[in-house]
């Protein structure tokens, strides 16, 4: 471990560059999908443990969309599309029922569905490690020690749009504007006239779709495999934890932060740290809200 | 006088009743071998390859005439159930086998996980098993009786990488190693067996990482890499790790002048990553261009061409199919040697065997590992082909790379 800190900051400082870089296209990522669960577990009060299995989805599509020479733009579009149709089936067919139910049956039935997508998946693409190699060209700094991938800029842009796009939308759009309201109020919402329901479908149509544009991201960038989603699941948990719920932009800074912690994590105690990094974060958060929270505690007789 | 009849009756009958149970395993003129094999999951494309090799080997065998115990010749078929890539559905199926199938005789699943669910219940049994994939050390240090594995241990893997790196230079003590394993049992063995080696010569480790079990991302081992410069770098973590490092080294340019790693083939990276890999030293259980043979198959190469006959959509076999075939061909040897279908007689039969076949050698230990085979190394090269190396001058050092 101190060989390591001395190389970050002694005999190869830079290398934190590297680091940093890795971090940032690794907290696109998070932040895109964290952002989806943020919205579902805000607005309709569902843990969704589904997430990481809908961005290993997405990847999958984006898998089989580029095998058959289509463009990444249109890939990414048709990923998209296709994520918010399945999103809104999965809302008719089961969320619509759990949705009043306590915390449990929504976390059992999440789960339930993400053990099914991640067996279809295994079916249809077979269990071996994919990924989409784009042969694009990389760019090299810092005599080689620093390399930059154009797949990872054009996530990187991809993931910027998405999101500007997501935040002007929330703001701005009538929908936007309703899927905020029935998340401050889901009976005053209804009283005002807002179809909650229809709020409802949309959010977990718009979350699934957000997942599948991270897991483009990801098939661009890293592997996947069927039974990955747990890993993304758990880091968007922490992520949206640690934010806090209804606080977008600090879900998506908290996604970098995550980002960067988990890098520099793997830096110096070694890659298999890497993992456990998002976790000890939530621990912490969880631990500090105890202790922050007690003088409002009270005990109810 | 009656009731004399009537215990012959009781008698007969229950000698057939007890040799009803005793032949189930034997059916008419047919030797029935069963086998819990991971056809779903994540294990299910291993799976698949493991149970052709079974497959063709039967039906070469039986069209050879089959298996000859007392004059007789058998016929051999395997009973297959899907494990679904679960260790607790394997042990629930291979009690199944045997309980309830009358199965005595057990071929392997796939994978050293699956192997240690189901021998405890083998044993239990004394059921004689002859797996061919399963290669973890830790298989053949419980004592087990009746298992049997035609392949060589997982420490054999990338040992001789080590060796190679050493037969590079005057001075094996100079010799930096850059080391990045997964945790699970396979690649602590494979680990195990290299830094054995890496202490014989004395070589220095500059990068000890573990890798995860939901490996997508090892960038920061690579980071590190690039920085130590170190002579070899060594990795292990199944199909996932090769995929992710291959693509990785790839992305970051890193330049290794020697670099090993399990599961190449598997993994494919020298069809996806045709630049990184470049170089890479690949260990193998079997080469198609063995020079083995043996009167059944013939030698490595008929059977990598009487296999792909047979299953057509390979071009080219992994080894799993042919270490498969292997042990089907070892249960054939050991009824006839053994000349009964007694479990405990084939038993001892099994353990005596020894016999070269187009795998290789087969000489079990008292363990029941195979210590008569060789583990091979291979080196994809610049137009992606795998060529065998069995010593450092066959092998292209550094590596010759075009990033």
């Amino acid at each position: 471990m101190l060989d390591n800190l001395q190389l970050l900051f002694v005999w190869a400082p830079v290398i934190n560059i590297q680091i940093i870089l890795e971090g940032i296209f690794v907290g696109a990522v998070f932040a895109l999908s964290a952002y989806g669960l943020a919205l579902v577990w805000g607005v309709m009060n569902i843990k969704n443990l589904a997430q990481g299995d809908f961005v290993i989805m997405g990847g999958y599509m984006a898998l089989a969309l580029t095998s058959a020479n289509v463009h990444l733009a249109l890939t990414m579009a048709i990923v998209i599309v296709t994520m918010f149709i399945y999103g809104w089936v999965v809302y008719v067919v089961m969320i619509r029922r759990i949705i009043d139910q306590d915390m449990f049956v929504s976390l059992l039935a999440t789960f339930g569905l993400s053990l099914l997508m991640q067996q279809v998946m295994n079916l249809i693409f077979g269990p071996e490690v994919q990924t989409i190699d784009m042969e694009l060209p990389v760019y090299e700094a810092f005599d080689g020690m620093v390399t930059i991938p154009s797949s990872k800029i054009i996530s990187l842009i991809m993931a910027a749009i998405i999101a500007v796009t997501v935040i002007l939308f929330m703001k701005k759009s009538r929908t936007g504007q309703a899927i905020r309201a029935t998340a401050q109020d889901a009976r005053a919402a209804r009283v005002l006239g807002i179809d909650t329901d229809r709020v409802y479908a949309f959010t977990f149509a718009f979350n699934a779709a957000l997942c599948g544009a991270a897991g483009v991201l990801v098939s661009i960038i890293w592997v996947i495999q069927p039974f990955y989603g747990i890993t993304y699941s758990v880091r968007t948990f922490a992520i949206v934890t640690a934010a806090g719920l209804g606080n977008l932009p600090g879900v998506i800074s908290a996604g970098f932060g995550i980002g960067l912690f988990e890098k520099y994590t793997g830096m110096i105690m070694g890659t298999a740290y890497e993992v456990a990094a998002p976790v000890s974060i939530l621990l912490l958060v969880l631990i500090w809200r105890q202790i922050s929270m007690r003088r409002n505690r009270q005990v109810v007789k | 006088m009656k009731k004399e009849l009537l215990t012959i009756a009781l008698g007969a009958m229950l000698t057939v009743g007890v040799t009803g149970t005793a032949t189930a395993k034997v059916e008419g003129d047919t030797i029935i071998l069963g086998s819990s094999i991971s056809l779903t999951g994540k294990y299910a494309t291993n799976g698949l390859h493991t149970q052709r090799g079974y497959d063709y080997a039967v039906d070469v065998i039986n069209a050879a005439g089959g298996v000859k115990v007392g004059g007789k010749s058998y016929k051999l078929a395997v009973k297959y159930y899907d494990d679904e890539s679960t260790p607790a559905r394997g042990a629930q199926l291979a009690e199944r086998l045997i309980q309830q199938d009358g199965v005595d005789y057990m071929l392997g699943p796939y994978s050293s996980g699956m192997v240690k669910a189901i021998a405890p219940v083998s044993e239990k049994f004394g059921v004689p098993m002859v797996e061919a994939e399963g290669a973890s050390r830790s298989l053949f240090t419980q004592g087990y009786k009746y298992l049997f594995a035609v392949l060589s241990t997982s420490e054999q893997y990338l040992a001789t990488a080590i060796d190679m790196a050493a037969a590079s230079t005057s001075d094996p003590k100079s010799i930096r190693v850059a080391l990045a394993f997964e945790g699970d049992p396979f690649s602590m063995d494979v680990r195990a067996g290299v830094l054995d080696k890496i202490n014989e010569y004395g070589m220095k480790i500059v990068i000890d990482d573990q890798l995860p079990a939901d490996l997508s991302d090892m960038s920061t081992t690579l980071t590190k890499t690039k920085a130590l410069k170190p002579d070899i770098l060594i990795v292990s973590g199944h199909s996932k790790g090769a995929a992710t490092a291959a693509r990785q080294i790839d992305e970051m340019k890193v330049n290794v002048p020697m670099i090993a790693m399990t599961h190449c083939e598997a993994a494919k990276v020298h069809e996806k990553f045709p630049n990184a890999s470049t170089g890479f030293l690949c260990p193998t259980q079997w080469v198609e261009t063995l020079s083995k043979s043996d009167p059944m198959f013939g030698s490595a190469a008929e059977w990598n061409t009487g296999f792909k006959t047979a299953y057509p959509s390979y071009t080219s076999v992994p080894y799993q199919s042919a270490q498969a075939s292997a042990a089907v061909y070892v249960w054939k040897e050991a009824f006839e040697a053994a000349n009964s279908f007694d479990k405990d007689t084939v038993r001892d039969a099994i353990a005596a065997v020894e016999m070269e076949t187009f795998y290789g050698d087969i000489k079990f230990s008292e363990n029941g590992n195979n210590i008569a085979k060789p583990m091979f190394m291979r080196q994809i090269g610049a137009d992606s082909s795998y060529s065998l190396v069995e010593k450092f001058d066959d092998m292209t050092f550094p590596r010759n790379v075009k990033y």
